[in-house]
């Protein structure tokens, strides 16, 4: 039977969703799960964590080199406690992007990133090309696998319903000191977040400015929605890059996503194909984001978005 | 301080990909090649530093099959020194191009090694990861800002929360976000002068590394496509319509 470490993600305090959603993978895949919390302050994730459904035992390693999660500080700890595991996770984030090719190469095994579907054990799905093709990969049974889990093919586990063990662990290993964290600079917003936003409204290019992007606040505002933008807008300096939706922003799949004013390029599509339902605002009927929209609007945002705003207040 | 640049082909990002009928992998027999943009992005950086006198050499390397003299050449004309090729039909996977730079790496002694994020072909989003641990040395990857003083580096990288700073002593690994700078034309003067800068090819098999392909694709699918949905005629019936969906 498979034996799965999860390795998670947090941030001030706070356990990210996307650890839920590896466990949904390691359920797939069957076996024994465990989560490991790398930290300065471990407690709090490490709680947040052993109340996931399907978890057994969290190993929570507190250590002041530990309080920002540097690749190359928290790899040789994964190595040395990796022992005994057939498989390691990581959410297809920043973090666990960065991360797990670091731990890979330290183990001399081959990353599966971005599962989307388990077929077996040993067999995963992953998009590439943008998504353009999906690819059905069989990884060698007699190695650890190691595989980043694409967040938006996953439902969260439940929490709450179990209460997993939590054991501490230091291992005896010197940690570099090459790597230093400086800042991080964090967009604040009281909106819900981008990734697991049920709505998302995004905006492109066409908005034409930082200013004009207010009405696509407003009107996300209104419905309770997350914000995203495409390339374009954030290139363009009118939102900050981590809203960016796309191939090299943020993979989602809200409920309900609704395009304002992006032409719909096929790298921002791979970022919304797990969308339930698209709805397409543009100015452009040949636009392609209509051929995949369940409901297109074609006419002026600026005419359109306010109209909006006010028929869902 | 010499830079080694990774410069991979790949399949030209604004080619429509289409699997093989038989499922054995996605048509690329006379489709359009190019440079992994993310790549002329390190190209560029690497360029830059070189011109703000930060550096004096700099090296594109690209791991790939005998006919890709031309892709060299573009990398040279962008203004690089000089190119390794090393030559092998067979795709590699991020593990064995990590293990073939490191030998790059151990060959040419680089004070900085700048790859792409990600290859838009595999979209792995490794190798640069992995550089890094079989080196021994800091990586900071996803970069969009990068300012070199005092043998350390200071990278803006693109994360999830937002933008985090790094400071890594060099050597060092960086791996760039599509922000980092906007990669230069090729002018034409620079492909006549590109003609006699060398590119040194190098047999992948001579150089020893253990091969780390362990991963067997299988089958390859194309993605299930969306319906194309329907076009409403104003605000009143698209509010309708996602009320009837209960999305509103
Ligand atoms: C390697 C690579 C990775 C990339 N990754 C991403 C990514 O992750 N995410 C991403 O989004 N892009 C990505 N891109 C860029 C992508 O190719 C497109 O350039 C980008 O998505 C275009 O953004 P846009 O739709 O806002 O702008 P445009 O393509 O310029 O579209 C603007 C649209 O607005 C419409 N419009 C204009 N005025 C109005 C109006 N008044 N009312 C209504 N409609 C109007 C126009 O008809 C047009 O369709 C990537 C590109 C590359 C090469
Ligand atoms: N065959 C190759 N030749 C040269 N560089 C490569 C090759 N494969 C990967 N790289 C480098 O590694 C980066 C990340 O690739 P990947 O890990 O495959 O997504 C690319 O942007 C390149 O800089």
């Amino acid at each position: 039977m498979s034996k799965i470490l999860i390795i998670a993600e947090h941030l001030n305090g706070h356990l990210n969703p996307a650890t839920g959603k590896c466990v949904s993978c390691a359920t797939a895949i069957g076996g024994e799960i465990h989560v490991l919390v790398l930290g300065n302050a471990p407690d709090a994730p490490a709680a947040e964590a052993a109340k996931l459904a399907g978890v057994t035992k969290i190993i929570s390693v507190a250590r002041s080199e530990n309080e920002h999660a540097l690749a190359a500080v928290f790899a040789p700890q994964i190595v040395a406690l990796a022992a005994g595991y057939s498989h390691l996770l990581t959410p297809s984030s920043t973090f666990g992007k960065d991360l797990l090719p670091r731990v890979a190469a330290l183990l001399g095994v081959a990353q599966i990133s971005d599962i989307m579907a388990v077929d077996g054990p040993y067999t995963f799905q992953r998009p590439i090309y943008a998504g353009n093709a999906l690819v059905t990969i069989e990884a060698p049974p007699e190695q650890t696998v190691l595989g980043t889990v694409r967040t938006a093919s996953w439902p969260g586990a439940a929490s709450g319903s179990s209460a997993a063990s939590i054991e501490s662990a230091s291992p005896e290993i010197t940690l570099p000191s090459h790597t230093r964290f400086i800042n991080l600079q964090q967009g604040k917003s009281d909106r819900p977040d981008l990734q697991s936003a049920a709505k998302v409204v995004s905006g492109g290019r066409a908005l034409g400015s930082a200013e004009n992007f207010k009405l696509i606040y407003q009107f996300a505002d209104a419905l309770g929605a997350g914000v995203g933008a495409s390339r374009a807008a954030v290139d363009a300096g009118y939102v900050p890059n981590e809203m960016q939706v796309g191939q090299t922003g943020k993979i989602i799949a809200p409920e309900l996503y609704i395009a304002i004013g992006i032409s719909g390029a096929i790298q921002h599509l791979t970022g919304i194909k797990d969308a339930g339902t698209i709805v397409a605002i543009n100015k452009d009927p040949e636009a392609p984001i209509f051929e995949v929209a369940d409901f297109g609007l074609v006419g002026d945002l600026f005419k359109i978005v306010p109209e909006l705003t006010a028929a869902v207040c | 301080m010499k830079i080694l640049v990774g410069y991979k082909r790949v399949v030209d990002y604004n080619v429509r990909i289409q699997v093989q009928p038989d499922s054995s992998g996605v048509v690329t027999d006379g489709v359009k090649l190019a440079p992994n943009p993310f790549d002329e992005i390190a190209l560029e950086e690497a360029l830059r530093l070189r011109e703000q006198g930060l550096a004096n050499e700099v090296i594109v390397a690209a791991i790939g099959p005998a006919n890709m003299q031309s892709h060299l050449r573009n990398g040279l004309a962008m203004g690089a020194d000089r190119a390794i090729h090393v030559s092998t039909e067979q795709a590699v996977q991020p593990l064995t191009v990590a293990r073939i730079l490191l030998k790059l790496v151990a060959q040419e002694q680089p004070g900085l090694v700048i790859l792409g994020k990600q290859a838009i072909d595999d979209d792995s989003s490794q190798t640069g990861q992995m550089l890094a641990a079989l080196w021994d040395r800091p990586q900071a990857t996803f970069a969009s800002q990068l300012s070199i003083a005092d043998g350390k580096a200071t990278v803006v990288r693109e994360v999830d929360a937002g933008l985090e700073t790094l400071e890594v002593d060099l050597p060092a690994v960086i791996t760039t976000d599509l922000r980092l700078n906007e990669p230069r034309f090729i002018k034409l003067p620079n492909i006549m002068k590109a003609k006699s800068k060398p590119i040194d090819t190098i047999e992948l098999s001579s150089l020893g590394v253990e091969s780390g392909d362990h991963l067997q694709a299988i089958r390859y699918h194309p993605p299930q496509a969306r319906q194309k949905g329907v076009m409403v005629k104003d605000v009143a019936e698209l509010v309708e319509a996602l009320k009837a969906k209960g999305l509103l």
